[in-house]
């Protein structure tokens, strides 16, 4: 799902970064969000909403909209669409409205 | 039509295009903008002073075809990707005709590509004879392809995988 | 409490634009921005820019984004840039208070403020509008552009407007195919030059078609599109399904000026500004003194019209403040020049029409 060959840019990706994502080893690039790293790894759903439980994915990419919503190193409400991926990262989906500490 | 599809009809497009007699005197520039919008790189860009827009940004580009010299600088330039240069100097069956094409793969020199029509349509199989793609063109490379004079007003894109 | 002359809020091309011209007039200037890096949507516009020499026409916007913050670089005695940080309230005493990181709150006092917040996307109502799958066209273009990213491998667009045809333009560019492009409208919205960009690649307009219904299970396997009549009303019969794993909904931006709204300026509401936006005068002041706009948190436009606007609220604020240069009427009517120049197409009547019913003559501060 990467871009490897671009007419206009040239993607200079950072080094590789191991996190996890409900369990599930994957990785991703230095300098890149944690929504866009899961969707190299083919992770669209990346939530749940609240009463229904319907799938959720991020929509406005720019934080604005609170559709990509996930628990990240134990916070929850994490905005993964504007917020860095980092080295040993652990992605949760969030079930419900999430619990301060 | 045109402004539900973005294809413009053939008596638009012929319009735009001069006289046979001066195409075939040398490569000219012909600018298919049809439509008032704000902008005006095409005038800036031309050092002949063969593209007015003029005073209100918004006016549609009056090429003088006399005053280009087919430079193809243009076509590099404007932001809409309207403009295309045809040179039928080169003999009387074929048609010289170049067009803006900022995708991947790059085809080179020598290459059989598949020219189409404004719709996207496969028209024919062409010669690609240059590929003008300087740091100045800021990524809008200019190919230029032969093509039998027939389909002069007709092509308008390339396809470079096999047909 | 940390305090500054000129807080521009957002670092996209109307901050960046205002925070240049206050400190060419002599101000001292924060921008504050709350995504890591500078340039707002300027960074994933691969596209070349429409308009004249003045707002850089014929480069792309990425580029843009480049230019301007070398320029800020000239002026880095006088503007400070604190990027992930976001405002989160202005408030009655003129203090801001802001958040850096998502972690440290912290208080701003400046003289003035010109908020250039920028806008957000709509969306679309049909059922199953929620799947993944589902994206605005400028998340697309974020994760594609800036991320590099495909988001699928078969688009629907929905909405020809500029952003909806330049999108799909790029979506090609990124070796995605696009299946179509809808609008519900019975002519494209967008440039022609661009609907052309991508009729000549074989790609469909679909004018007077809608989404009827997006169907998937876990995300959007299939969209069910259909033709709508003159008064946009599904006609029964024409309905198509179309096989695609993304949809990208393009149907508009609307004004992101919650922080104004909240700080008590009067907002109005105009279509066609594309939603609320506040009273204001000639210099971009608002109902509330020293609070200024710019940019498409005044109103939608096209990022050329955002710049001019932004070094426009840039040159008043810093007026205002008492750094009023000498040619200070020149400058002004030189962008107002520019304004009117990029507003004098038929685009720009709709849009002169909507500035009409929110620019008083007189200040009206409250």
């Amino acid at each position: 799902m990467r871009i490897e060959e671009h007419p206009i840019l040239d993607f200079k990706r950072g080094k590789i970064l191991n996190f996890t994502f409900n369990g599930e080893k994957l990785t991703g690039y230095e300098g890149e969000s944690i929504a866009a790293a899961l969707h190299a790894a083919g992770v669209k759903v990346l939530g749940e909403s609240l009463n229904l439980h319907r799938p959720r994915g991020f929509y406005c990419a720019i934080g604005n909209c609170s559709s990509c919503l996930m628990v990240v190193n134990g916070v929850p409400n994490v905005k993964t669409c504007v917020t860095e991926l980092k080295e040993g990262m652990v992605v949760q989906t969030q079930r419900g409205k999430g619990v301060l500490k | 039509m045109f402004e539900q599809t973005g294809i413009p009809e053939r008596d638009m497009i012929i319009e735009k295009f001069p006289p046979v007699e001066r195409i075939d005197r040398g490569p000219v520039a012909i600018v298919e903008c049809y439509k008032r919008i704000p902008c005006n790189p095409c005038e800036t860009a031309c050092r002949f002073n063969a593209i007015r827009v003029g005073e209100d940004i918004n006016n549609i580009p009056v090429t003088d075809h006399e005053a280009c010299t087919g430079c193809k600088v243009c076509i590099s330039k404007c932001p809409g990707l309207a403009i295309m240069a045809v040179d039928g100097s080169k003999s009387k069956e074929t048609v010289e005709i170049s067009l803006p094409y900022e995708f991947l793969p790059l085809p080179q020199k020598g290459d059989q590509v598949s020219a189409l029509d404004r719709a996207g349509n496969f028209v024919a199989r062409v010669r690609v004879v240059s590929v003008l793609n300087p740091k100045s063109f800021d990524r809008t490379p200019v190919i230029t392809i032969e093509a039998d004079r027939k389909h002069m007003y007709d092509i308008r894109n390339i396809r470079t995988e096999e047909h | 409490m940390k305090t500054t002359e000129l807080l521009v809020i957002g670092g996209g091309p109307a901050g960046l634009c205002a925070a240049l011209s206050a400190a060419e007039s002599g101000a001292s200037v924060t921008v504050v921005e709350r995504n890591n890096r500078l340039g707002g949507q300027l960074i994933k516009q691969t596209h070349m820019f429409f308009g004249s020499r003045e707002q850089y026409a014929s480069t792309r916007g990425i580029d843009i984004a480049k230019i301007l913050e070398a320029e800020l670089i000239k002026y880095s005695r006088q503007i400070e840039v604190l990027t992930d940080t976001a405002v989160l309230g202005l408030y009655e005493d003129g203090v801001v208070n802001a958040l850096y990181k998502e972690e440290d709150y912290f208080k701003i006092k400046p003289k003035a403020i010109v908020a250039a917040t920028g806008a957000y996307e709509k969306s679309l109502a049909f059922p199953n509008n929620d799947l993944p799958g589902i994206y605005g066209a400028g998340a697309v273009q974020t994760l594609m552009n800036v991320y590099g990213v495909k988001p699928g491998n078969n688009v629907l667009m929905v909405g020809a407007g500029n952003i909806g045809l330049i999108v799909s333009y790029q979506l090609m560019q990124a070796g995605v195919r696009v299946a179509a492009i809808l609008d519900a409208a019975p002519k494209i919205g967008g440039y022609l030059v661009h609907a052309s960009k991508i009729a000549r690649m074989g790609v469909p307009i679909l004018c007077s078609h809608t989404v009827k219904e997006a169907i998937g299970k876990d995300c959007l396997e299939k969209a069910v599109i259909c033709m709508v009549d003159e008064r946009f009303s599904p006609i029964p019969g024409t309905e198509k399904e179309l096989e695609v794993d993304v949809m990208c909904i393009s149907v508009g931006l609307t004004p992101l000026c919650e922080l104004l709204a909240m700080r008590g300026c009067e907002m109005k509401y105009v279509p066609q500004l594309s939603g609320s936006v506040p009273v204001r005068n000639e210099r971009y002041e608002t109902t509330i003194e020293n609070l200024f706009v710019a940019g498409d948190a005044s109103g939608i436009e096209e990022a050329s019209s955002a710049m001019v606007e932004g070094r426009l609220a840039g040159l008043c604020a810093a007026a205002k403040m008492g750094y009023k240069p000498a040619d200070f009427d020149e400058r002004f009517k030189g962008y107002a020049a520019q304004l009117k120049a990029l507003r004098s197409g038929p685009v720009g009547e709709h849009i002169l029409r909507g500035i009409e019913q929110i620019v008083s003559k007189e200040d009206r501060h409250v």
